[in-house]
Parts: C-alpha cells; sequence; structure tokens
C-alpha cells in the first residue's frame, strides 16, 4: 500500500491578523488558529489517492502542544495517523531549521509505518509566506520535488509513475516523475472535504503521536531551533499604504453615475488588460 | 451512520444542554453533545449576567475558574424621559462574598462551561447542524441526523436545548412558530472602552462591575434596555415585543440608535468603539408557553422549552437548572433501562417542582401586560410622566409645594388614562403580574 506524508502547520487565521503599529510584528494573541489552507489541499490530495488506491496518510506537523487540534482535524477528515513533533528545543526555528525536523520527521514516519510513497507539502504558509520550507524538505530527503502542482493527473501505484500540473509564473508545466516524489500543493489543486460524522468522532477522540527530541536517535542539536537557524530578520515594517487617485462620480441618477462610471473605466486600459478588445479602439 | 450508539445525544451546547451533557457524563453515560457553532458560544448572545446559584449546584466555586468580566456590586433601574432619567438603584458590598452575580460574555463562558463537560468525558461534535430527530414510527425519538456526511447518529435518549428558534421542537409538535406577543427581538452592541473609563464612569473599582436596566425611550413600544459593564467594554442593548416592532414598523436597531443618543447613555458610551452587533429572540411567553417537556426517548430544556424569566432577564440559570435535572432523570431512565415518556415524565415533575416552575409562575401575567396593555402608555408616557413629576418636584419656582404635588399627581394619572381609578387599576395589573 501506498504510505503518503501530509506536512501540515497551524498557522494564526490571516483573516484576524492585525500588525502591532509599535512592533510591527503580528499580533497573535487572541487569534484563532487554523491549518495552513495550502496544507488542507494537499492533505485532500493525498485523501483523493486513498481513496481511489488505497493508501495510509500520515499528518506531521512540528509546533506547539496546541497544534494537537490540527492534527485532530486532519484525522477528522480521513488521515490514519497524526503525529506531533513538539519540544522547546524546536523553538525558534528558520526554514532551514524548519525543513530540518520536518525531513527527520518524514524518516521516522517511514521506520514506523512503512516506506513513504509520496510528501505533501502547502505551497507556503499563511504567516511566513516563504514557500521554502518543501523544497528544503524534499531536497534533504533526496527526492524529486514538484512545486506548485494544481492539478494530479495521473497516478500509478504500480508503475510508480505521477503525472502533475505545475503552475508557473508563465503558463502550465505537464510533469511525468517516478515516485517518491515531495509536492507542494496549491488551492486549485481541489476542494478539501468535510468530514463526516464518523469521522469527526474519530478525529475527536484520536489521541496524537508526539515526538521531542529524544525520539529522533540521531539528531544533530546544532541543527534545530534558534541556534539552527542562521536567517536574521533584521528589519521588518508595514509599508505605506499606496497612495490611489480617487475620484468621486456625482451624477443625478444610479442610471447615469453607472454609465459615468463605465466611460471612465472604458477610457482606461482595462479592457484590453482583460483582453476584451484586440487593440485600442481609436475612433475618426 | 455512525456505527456506535451513544446513551444521550445534547443538541446544543448552550448553557442548557452543557449542563445537561455535563451531569450525564460525571454519571458516566455515554454522551455526544452537539453543536452547530464552531465553537460552543461562536455565534450566542445574552445580556449577559451570569447567576452563581444554580450553576453551583452543578460545580461548586465554578466562578473561581470561569472566565467571568465583573461582579456586579450595583444594579440600577433607570426610567428615562425624553431627556432626562429617574433613577432607582441598589449596591452593597454584600454582593461580593459570596458574589451573586457577574457579567459575562458568552463567547468566552459557554467554551469555559462546555470544556467542563468534555473533561467529565462527554464527546464534542463541533461545527454540526442537527437537521432533524430520528424517528421510530411517529412517537420515539431515537436519535439525530446531521449535516455532515454519514450523518445521522443513535442514542437511547435525546435531550434538545437547540435554543429560542428550537427546529426540533417543532418537529417534535411541542412548538409551533412563536406569536409575535410572545417573544421579543434583542439587539445589542459590544462598545469597547478602556478599564479605566470604565470604571471612571460608573464608578467602579477593578473588578467591581454595574448593570443598568432601562424602561423607557423605546419608540413607545414595550421593550427594555441594559447596559452592562465589561473588564473593557460595555455590553448596550434593548429588547423590543415583535407585536409592536409589527405594529410600529421599527427596526430593533433604530431603537437601539435613539437609547445611544440618549443624553445620559451618550456620556456613558463616548468615545468607545463598537466591536460587534447582534440581535437574537428572547421568549417572552414565560409561564403560559412551556410546551410538554418530554416523551419517548427525548426531553427539552431551556429556552427550546421557553424558559426565561422575562422580568428579570434572567435565562441562563433556568437553563442551567433544567439541563441538569433533563440529565438526572436521563441517568434514572439509564439505571432502569426504560426511555419512554413513563420514565423521562419525572422530568415534567422536577420542573414543576423547581424554582424555574415557581419563578415562571409567579411572572404569568406579566406577559399578557406587556402584550395587552397600551404599550405607549406603559413605555413611553408613564416614564415621561414620572420624569416630569420628578422634575416639578424638585424645581424651586416659587409654587407651593402642595400645588406641585397636585400638578405631579395629575400628570401621572393622565399618563394612564386620565382618571384616578386608571393609575389604580394600572398598579394593580402591574403588582398581580409581578406577584401572581
Ligand atoms: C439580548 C439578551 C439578553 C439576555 N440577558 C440575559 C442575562 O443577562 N442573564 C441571563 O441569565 N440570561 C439572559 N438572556 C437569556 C439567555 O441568553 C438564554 O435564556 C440562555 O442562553 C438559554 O440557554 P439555552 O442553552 O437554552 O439556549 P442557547 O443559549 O440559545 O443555546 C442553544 C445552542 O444550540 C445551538 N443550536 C441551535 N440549533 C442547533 C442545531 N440544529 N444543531 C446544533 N446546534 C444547534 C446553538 O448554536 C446554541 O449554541 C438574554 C437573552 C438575550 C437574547
Amino acid at each position: 500500500m501506498l504510505h503518503i506524508v501530509v506536512c501540515i502547520k497551524q498557522v494564526p487565521d490571516s483573516r484576524e491578523i492585525r500588525i502591532d503599529p509599535k512592533t510591527n510584528t503580528l499580533i497573535r494573541q487572541g487569534v484563532p488558529a487554523i491549518v495552513n489552507y495550502f496544507d488542507l489541499h494537499g492533505l485532500e490530495e493525498a485523501l483523493r489517492i486513498k481513496d481511489e488506491h488505497g493508501a495510509r496518510v500520515t499528518v506531521v506537523t512540528m509546533g506547539p502542544p496546541s497544534a494537537e487540534k490540527a492534527l485532530k482535524l486532519c484525522v477528522s477528515m480521513g488521515a490514519d495517523e497524526g503525529v506531533l513533533v513538539s519540544d522547546r528545543a524546536f523553538a525558534g526555528a528558520d526554514t532551514l531549521a524548519t525543513s530540518y525536523v520536518v525531513a527527520l520527521t518524514v524518516q521516522k514516519a517511514e521506520q514506523e509505518w512503512g516506506p513513504v510513497d509520496l510528501v505533501f507539502c502547502g505551497k507556503q504558509t499563511l504567516d511566513g509566506d516563504t514557500g521554502q520550507v518543501g523544497p528544503g524538505v524534499a531536497c534533504r530527503l533526496d527526492i524529486e520535488q514538484l512545486t506548485y502542482v494544481e492539478k494530479v493527473e495521473h497516478l500509478d501505484p504500480k508503475t510508480r509513475e505521477i503525472i502533475v500540473h505545475r503552475h508557473l509564473e508563465d503558463g502550465v508545466e505537464r510533469v511525468k516523475a517516478k515516485l517518491p516524489v515531495l509536492i507542494t500543493a496549491l488551492t486549485e489543486l481541489n476542494e478539501p472535504r468535510r468530514a463526516s460524522l464518523p469521522g469527526v468522532i474519530r478525529g475527536t477522540r484520536y489521541q496524537p503521536v508526539v515526538w521531542t527530541t529524544n525520539d529522533f536517535e540521531d539528531i544533530d542539536r546544532s541543527k534545530i531551533g534558534l541556534r539552527g537557524s542562521p536567517t536574521i530578520v533584521s528589519k521588518t515594517w508595514v509599508p505605506d499604504p499606496r497612495a490611489v487617485n480617487t475620484k468621486v462620480l456625482e451624477d443625478e441618477s444610479t442610471d447615469a453615475a453607472a454609465n459615468h462610471l463605465l466611460d471612465e473605466l472604458l477610457a482606461t486600459d482595462l479592457p484590453q488588460k482583460l483582453g476584451w478588445v484586440k487593440e485600442a479602439v481609436s475612433v475618426g | 451512520m455512525a456505527d456506535e450508539r451513544f446513551d444521550a445525544i445534547v443538541v446544543g451546547a448552550g448553557p442548557a444542554g452543557t449542563a445537561a451533557a455535563y451531569t450525564m457524563a460525571k454519571a458516566g453515560l455515554k454522551v455526544a453533545l452537539v453543536e452547530r457553532g464552531e465553537f460552543p458560544g461562536a455565534k450566542n448572545l445574552f445580556g449577559g449576567v451570569l447567576y452563581r446559584q444554580q450553576l453551583e449546584e452543578l460545580i461548586p466555586e465554578w466562578w473561581k475558574e470561569a472566565p467571568l468580566e465583573r461582579t456586579i456590586v450595583e444594579q440600577r433601574l433607570w426610567m428615562l424621559g425624553e431627556d432626562s432619567v429617574v433613577t432607582l438603584g441598589h449596591r452593597n458590598e454584600k454582593y461580593k462574598s459570596p458574589p451573586n452575580c457577574w457579567t459575562g460574555l458568552r463567547v468566552k463562558f459557554d467554551p469555559w462551561f462546555a470544556s467542563k463537560a468534555e473533561q467529565a468525558g462527554a464527546l464534542p461534535i463541533y461545527e454540526t447542524v442537527v437537521t432533524e430527530l430520528l424517528m421510530q414510527g411517529d412517537q420515539v425519538v431515537k436519535g439525530i441526523r446531521t449535516d455532515r456526511d454519514d450523518g445521522e447518529l443513535e442514542a437511547n435518549i435525546t435531550i434538545v436545548a437547540d435554543g429560542v428558534n428550537s427546529l426540533l421542537g417543532k418537529q417534535l409538535g411541542v412548538h409551533r412558530e412563536w406569536r409575535p406577543h410572545e417573544v421579543s427581538l434583542a439587539v445589542k452592541e459590544v462598545i469597547g472602552l478602556s478599564k479605566q473609563a470604565i470604571q471612571d464612569r460608573f464608578n467602579l473599582d477593578a473588578n467591581e462591575g454595574c448593570t443598568i436596566e432601562i424602561v423607557g425611550q423605546t419608540c413607545g413600544m414595550a421593550g427594555l434596555g441594559f447596559l452592562y459593564t465589561n473588564q473593557d467594554t460595555l455590553s448596550l442593548g434593548v429588547g423590543v415585543m415583535v407585536n409592536d416592532l409589527k405594529k410600529h414598523r421599527v427596526k430593533p436597531y433604530e431603537v437601539l440608535d435613539g437609547l445611544k443618543q440618549h443624553p445620559m447613555i451618550k456620556k456613558l458610551i463616548e468615545g468607545g468603539e463598537v466591536r460587534e452587533y447582534s440581535g437574537h429572540l428572547i421568549p417572552e411567553g414565560g409561564f403560559n408557553s412551556i410546551p410538554p417537556l418530554a416523551g419517548n426517548g427525548w426531553m427539552i430544556c431551556g429556552d427550546a422549552a421557553q424558559m426565561v424569566n422575562a422580568v428579570h432577564r434572567e435565562g441562563t440559570n433556568l437553563a442551567v437548572t433544567s439541563g441538569r435535572l433533563a440529565g438526572e432523570v436521563a441517568i434514572a431512565a439509564h439505571k432502569a433501562g426504560d426511555f419512554s415518556l413513563r420514565t423521562l415524565s419525572a422530568y415534567n415533575d422536577a420542573i414543576r417542582a423547581s424554582i424555574i416552575h415557581k419563578d415562571l409562575k409567579k411572572y404569568r401575567g406579566l406577559h399578557g401586560l406587556l402584550a395587552y396593555e397600551n404599550s405607549e402608555k406603559l413605555f413611553n408616557q408613564l416614564p415621561q410622566a414620572v420624569n416630569d413629576a420628578v422634575y416639578e418636584m424638585l424645581l424651586v419656582d416659587g409654587k407651593p409645594k402642595k400645588t406641585k404635588q397636585k400638578q405631579a399627581f395629575r400628570q401621572l394619572k393622565d399618563a394612564s388614562g386620565g382618571h384616578n381609578m386608571d393609575l389604580l387599576r394600572l398598579g394593580i395589573k402591574g403588582w398581580r403580574a409581578m406577584n401572581g
């Protein structure tokens, strides 16, 4: 049976995040925690593969004890096992240290539950936005990486072939690869499912597996936590709101205002940008 | 369908449902607590004052760990005139130990209370809407259907605690649509203000709180306003009888906006920032509207069963008591192995013997008074007349006091209908409504 590992992170709900104007840091207090939604798309794809071909889905996360809740959600959706890697020694990790620990975790999951065929990560996190952890994990595991995947076209567990569509800046790339691979998921990949009632019951009762530094035999302590994180945030600032030219259209009636607005819009380069007209229409 | 069975399912993790789930789980029953909100309290609203007494019977000294706002040391009643107020209030150090009641916010209190039920062993099933009760024949409830895939769940007993607009109560036929004179519609704002400002403006120390109930200035409709102090917010709201809203074609928030403009209130909320705005129904029918409370395989409690004391703005405590009683009857039924009405009707009796019934009975005339007495008279002319009368009495303008007294009395009489007897009749009616 295929073994799929999905890497997730619990993040503050970005819809409710504010920035402290004095310290320029995120105000995390009181902001509800959610599963980074790119990761949920990764999980959904893993679950679809499980539904179609049969697979064992293991979800792993590095985070504080409260991240248990995120794993329970994943189990309620259909994951088989959830692993929380949690230790004070991991705190303060940047993407380099994080990818080191996550890669170790995938390897340990492999020892526990069998060889890993696929690893899913989100494209990036909502709170860090770097998009570096997925590729970092792939490098450390020394497996192929398929980033920015918007579609899994085909997967054959026998030939161990996978075909995916990668959404790049200048187009879509259709790629064939051999398992094992690491995929980073875009939201276009799928629509994450809502847990069924038996799923919720299972997820609620589920107690995640917890691993601390002591559970990793050959861990190199100089590569974890703050010590293993060379990244230095030298400065953060909130960009000034971009100045916009505002024009208030005052007309007698709503109809007149709507027409006026349409005229104004048509006079810009917007129709051309949207591809409504091939070239600017010149009159006269 | 989930292939496991529960001893009991509770629908709704408000104070009523959670109390029932807690009671049963603690006794070792296998309980599922189903709530549609993302977490309990996520969308729930009340005034809100939480009372010590009834919850104490469930969790001794609960207030020492529950997230509460301020201990209420002073309660005021305001009778508003157009730009004036007559105040009645009581403040007492004795309200501090043991504390009598607190201000609270449901987003904080409900999750805490539900966590107690979870710790006792109840299985939380949140973000899940119960769409209907599963029936065996047309008499016996055997579980629930939810909006999730494979969403059926079976249990010996289902406790319905889904609040004022109880859809499941309707399915059971114990609920008809509320008639407009049986419910009021409340709107509430939570207004952010610094701790210091709250303490200065309301004359309070760090954890002390004060409540103000407001009569008058509800656009001539039957209704009550309230202003409560939280740690760093104020809860300001007003509930108005739905039949009056319909008659006057006024929106509830217009009444609230009106109150906010009143000189007395404006000063207290000045500089505050509105954080939340919400609306909710309050059943005001009281005793006259309580439906049958149990049947084969089911019991109903809290707001879903109309258990609100409209006069004293109590509801959570009645909900908690009814939930506890339903839980206790469920435990007895579990022991007896009989879940039919024969056993569950003990719940009817328990409610009848409890304070809920006594209190609701005491005030049973009130909803009649609210619904049938001329609201304009009761909630506008009379408070205004009281204000005018007091104004006259305290104004030093050279007129002899005796003349003033006569004048004041005439104003009150006119406001209540013009005859001496009218004032008397209204007085007696009001007294009866309050005192049974
Ligand atoms: C404006 C206002 C002010 C009030 N002030 C006070 C006060 O100061 N003090 C006081 O003691 N009481 C007050 N009350 C009354 C008090 O709020 C209620 O009496 C009390 O909340 C009733 O508790 P309950 O558990 O019966 O219902 P609710 O608190 O309404 O709980 C019902 C729960 O069921 C859930 N639910 C509903 N339908 C479904 C479904 N189909 N599936 C799953 N879940 C469902 C809801 O999400 C909710 O969590 C006030 C009420 C209002 C509206």
